[in-house]
């Protein structure tokens, strides 16, 4: 199988440097701390087209500004779908919006997941908490163009039943019968009665063809390493796995230095990688 | 007049020339003596430039001492780069006001300045050059470094006195000029004359030359101007061995020496401050009293700070070790891979300025060394 | 069932892939079929551990009770896998409480004979052995990664 690289990212709309604001059309409480934001263009800013993986730049007026992956539908652009974990400062604030208020935005940045080039393969997306949020575009892409792919997987793991994101979605994927959807949590409520364990056994125990598929893997750098591995295991290469990574970032078009991550910038090299690329770096410390 | 051209021009005559940049509206800028240091500034003739003067650096050392002559240009580099006026070290990038929907974000007005470097190194051209990759060779180009960049007049002058962490002969960007320059002076003192022996560049340059009082150079002026450059390259105060240095640091990162160096450093972002090539900047967005108006600046970071690698949960490099290799293995290593270039010029700024003397050559041969003794890439 | 289906079924099962003929031939004859409705316990806490299970079908609850909270789950385990090693090492009590949570089908092993066919086979017993401390070795890998709490908000 030929290998493929990470989508190249799309050109950006407007100048890249400057937020555009977008009004706040509707706020979604997903779990204790992580919350959905539906955005849409104001004010003579336009909606961009953007590719599964990518992320844009969120500004909170004269509070702060982060990188947050799009998890909204890429088919669907003029509805402009955040995902976000209320971590630091510039998080906090945004869970405080409300419908109506408005957040800046800059971007699409970065590479995308390689959904063209896994045409006819079988295609295995690995999520591990917040993680199936940047992983969702892919998933929405896959399921919209069904027909092109092999075998479709969807592999989650959450802290709890009570953290698991968009659960009626996973019902309703896992209710279709050309889709596999497997979900396991590391520690059980009272009534949960799903699996119980690390997402790395989901992987030993997945059907699909290790040799023809290509596995996008979202979540913490541990899970994913752990992941990667399990799926190298059963004879996937390092070629067919991409991963998304995280830095930290300031001004995402390379420029600023945050995001390295040994050569590569993760906000124009990344944040999606093919991991045999970036393999090595996955083992060391403080990189 | 034209590009290659090589003139004289009477060392006494500077003053022509510094007046004919300013007559096509250039702002001067220089190197100036000022608090026993020579810096950066804006001049007004040649006599603020440092006539006279010399410096003497090592590690965590620098003094300027007296020359004994009245060379204009008798020194190394001092703790400035000229990238503070190509990517000054705060500049505002846009403001923004709260509007009915949302609200107007709108780029910095202010015209860009029209400078003219007086008195650039090779060593410094070079760095330039490096951060032109950096800022206007990428998908995104910086549009304000871009026209600082291309008004900018460029004067270089040849070293013909490195100091005591010049090291730019191993990096191979000096100490004669690489291209990349409007003009190129070499200063030629003794025996009774004092000369400047020019090169022109461009055609920009030539124009400003053909304003000059100046006579074309012969093969004797041209032979003491290449007697300068190669007396300065038998004296560089340090070298370093840029051999396979690239590959040997992509193997470097389990080093047990960058923990040993760590012991060492203080993470004062000296270095990555007095740095030319160094471009590492945050954003910090300030609101005004009324939450109203904001302002959205570009301010020079450092990697040596604990918050640089922050992402939720904390730093990715809290070690001084890491922060340390990340430092230098991008100095000497990742910036090939990413701009296609050394991001090191051999200026030497960063082993005189550290206030603990750590030298980026004597880091550089540990590590080579420690391949020699067997351990294992 | 006869016992020469009994092989067949023990040498698909994941557990005891490329175990030899003879080897195999020792087992089955400790070998029984076991099926549990949703609900029911293969073994509690505290109670001998005479069997371990192979897991063909269905999806088992392993579970600490913990007072005032209830049953936890710790892990689960599904058709492939392995249940139950108390039998190994004295004092030969189960540890956990294990629940099927849907039908379950299974192959139960009595230890108390397989011990003593691996006293007097240490082949048999090194083999038995090599295979349980892989199982170990996976869950112990597993429960670090849990331990981590990846996913936590820290």
């Amino acid at each position: 199988m030929a290998a493929t690289e990470a989508a190249p990212a799309t050109e950006s709309a407007s100048d890249p440097m400057r937020p555009e604001p977008f009004a706040v059309r509707h706020v979604t409480k997903e779990t204790g701390d992580t919350f959905t934001l539906t955005l849409a263009p104001v004010a003579g800013a336009k909606f961009r087209p953007f590719a599964p993986g990518q992320f844009n730049m969120l500004y909170v007026f004269g509070v702060g500004e982060v990188p947050i992956s799009i998890s909204g539908d890429p088919a669907r652009p003029e509805i402009l779908v955040h995902t976000i974990r209320a971590v630091g400062a510039t998080t906090r604030a945004m869970q405080k919006l409300q419908k109506g208020d408005w957040v800046g935005v800059r971007g699409p940045f970065g590479t995308a997941w390689p959904v063209d080039q896994a045409h006819g393969h079988d295609v295995i997306l690995i999520a591990g908490g917040i993680g199936l949020a940047p992983i969702r575009p892919a998933l929405y892409h896959v399921l919209l163009h069904r027909g092109l792919y092999g075998r479709v997987v969807l592999l989650y793991g959450a802290r709890t039943p009570r953290d698991m994101l968009f659960p009626k979605e996973l019902r309703e994927w896992r209710g279709r019968f050309d889709v596999v959807v497997d979900v396991t949590v590391d520690r059980a409520t009272m009534e949960w009665q799903g699996s119980v364990g690390v997402v790395t056994k989901m992987v030993q125990r997945s059907p699909f063809d290790p040799q023809s598929a290509m596995a996008f893997i979202c979540g913490p750098e541990v899970m994913i390493r752990y992941a990667a591995q399990a799926l190298e295991q059963r004879g996937t290469p390092g070629s067919s796995i991409f991963v998304s990574m995280e830095r930290n970032m300031k001004c995402a078009v390379g420029v600023c230095g945050h995001c390295q991550f040994g050569p590569w910038f993760v906000c124009k090299d990344g944040p999606v990688f093919r991991y045999d690329r970036i393999e090595r770096f996955f083992g060391m410390r403080e990189v | 007049m034209k590009p290659g051209d090589a003139l004289v021009v009477e060392a006494r005559e500077l003053d022509a020339l510094l007046g004919a940049l300013r007559e096509r509206g250039h702002t001067l800028l220089g190197p100036t003596v000022r608090d026993g240091a020579i810096v950066l500034d804006e001049i007004g003739a040649a006599k603020d430039l440092p006539v006279g003067w010399a410096d003497e650096q090592d590690g965590g050392r620098y003094r300027l001492r007296r020359r004994g002559d009245g060379a204009l240009f008798g020194y190394a580099v001092g703790a400035h780069a000229w990238k503070r006026y190509l990517h000054p070290p705060a500049v505002v990038r846009w403001r923004a006001r709260r509007a009915d929907s949302g609200f107007v974000a709108e780029p910095e007005k202010a015209p860009p300045p029209r400078y003219a470097f007086v008195g650039v190194r090779p060593c410094e051209l070079a760095a330039i050059l490096v951060q032109d990759r950096v800022f206007l060779g990428g998908a995104f180009v910086d549009p304000a470094y871009r026209s600082r960049r291309e008004s900018a007049f460029v004067l270089a002058v040849d070293c013909g006195s490195p100091a005591g962490t010049c090291f730019c002969a191993s990096m191979g960007t000096g100490p004669k000029a690489g291209p990349g320059f409007d003009l190129a002076l070499t200063e030629v003192i003794g025996d009774g004359r004092h000369v400047l022996v020019a090169e022109v560049g461009t055609e920009r340059g030539a124009e400003v030359a053909g304003a000059v009082p100046h006579r074309p150079a012969e093969p004797a002026d041209l032979e003491a101007a290449r007697a300068v450059v190669a007396g300065a390259k038998g004296r560089m105060g340090r070298e370093l061995d840029t051999e396979g240095l690239k590959d040997l640091l992509y193997c470097r990162y389990e080093d047990p020496r960058w923990d040993e160096v760590a012991k060492r450093c203080l993470a004062c972002s000296n270095c990555t401050m007095v740095c030319p090539t160094c471009f590492c900047a945050t954003v910090e967005d300030e609101t005004d009293l009324t939450g109203s108006a904001t302002e959205r600046r570009r301010i020079w970071d450092s990697c040596f700070s604990q918050e640089f690698s922050y992402v939720h949960g904390g730093s990715v490099r809290t070690s001084g070790g890491a922060r340390y290799r990340q430092w230098i293995t991008h100095k000497l290593a990742t910036w090939h891979d990413q701009f296609g270039v050394s991001g090191c010029v051999g200026c030497g700024r960063c082993i005189t300025w550290c206030p603990v003397g750590i030298d980026i050559t004597a880091e550089a041969r540990a590590v080579r060394q420690g391949e020699t003794q067997g351990s294992s890439s | 069932m006869t016992i020469h289906s009994f092989e067949k079924i023990l040498a698909e099962h994941p557990f005891f892939k490329d175990l030899s003929g003879p080897h195999l031939d020792t087992v089955v004859g400790c070998v029984a079929n076991v099926v549990f409705q949703p609900g029911d316990f293969i073994f509690r806490e505290g109670q001998p551990a005479d069997l371990f299970f192979l897991v063909r079908e269905g999806k088992v609850a392993v579970e600490v009770f913990v007072p005032n909270k209830g049953p936890v789950t710790i892990e689960t385990i599904e058709g492939g896998e392995m249940l139950g090693w108390s039998w190994l090492f004295p004092p030969y009590k189960s540890r956990f409480d294990a629940r099927a949570l849907n039908a379950v089908r299974a192959l139960s092993l009595d230890g108390a004979c397989l011990r003593t066919k691996c006293e007097n086979d240490p082949s048999l017993g090194y083999q038995l052995l090599r295979r349980f401390t892989e199982v170990v070795v996976s869950r112990l890998e597993a429960t670090r990664m849990q331990l981590l709490d990846l996913y936590g908000s820290d």
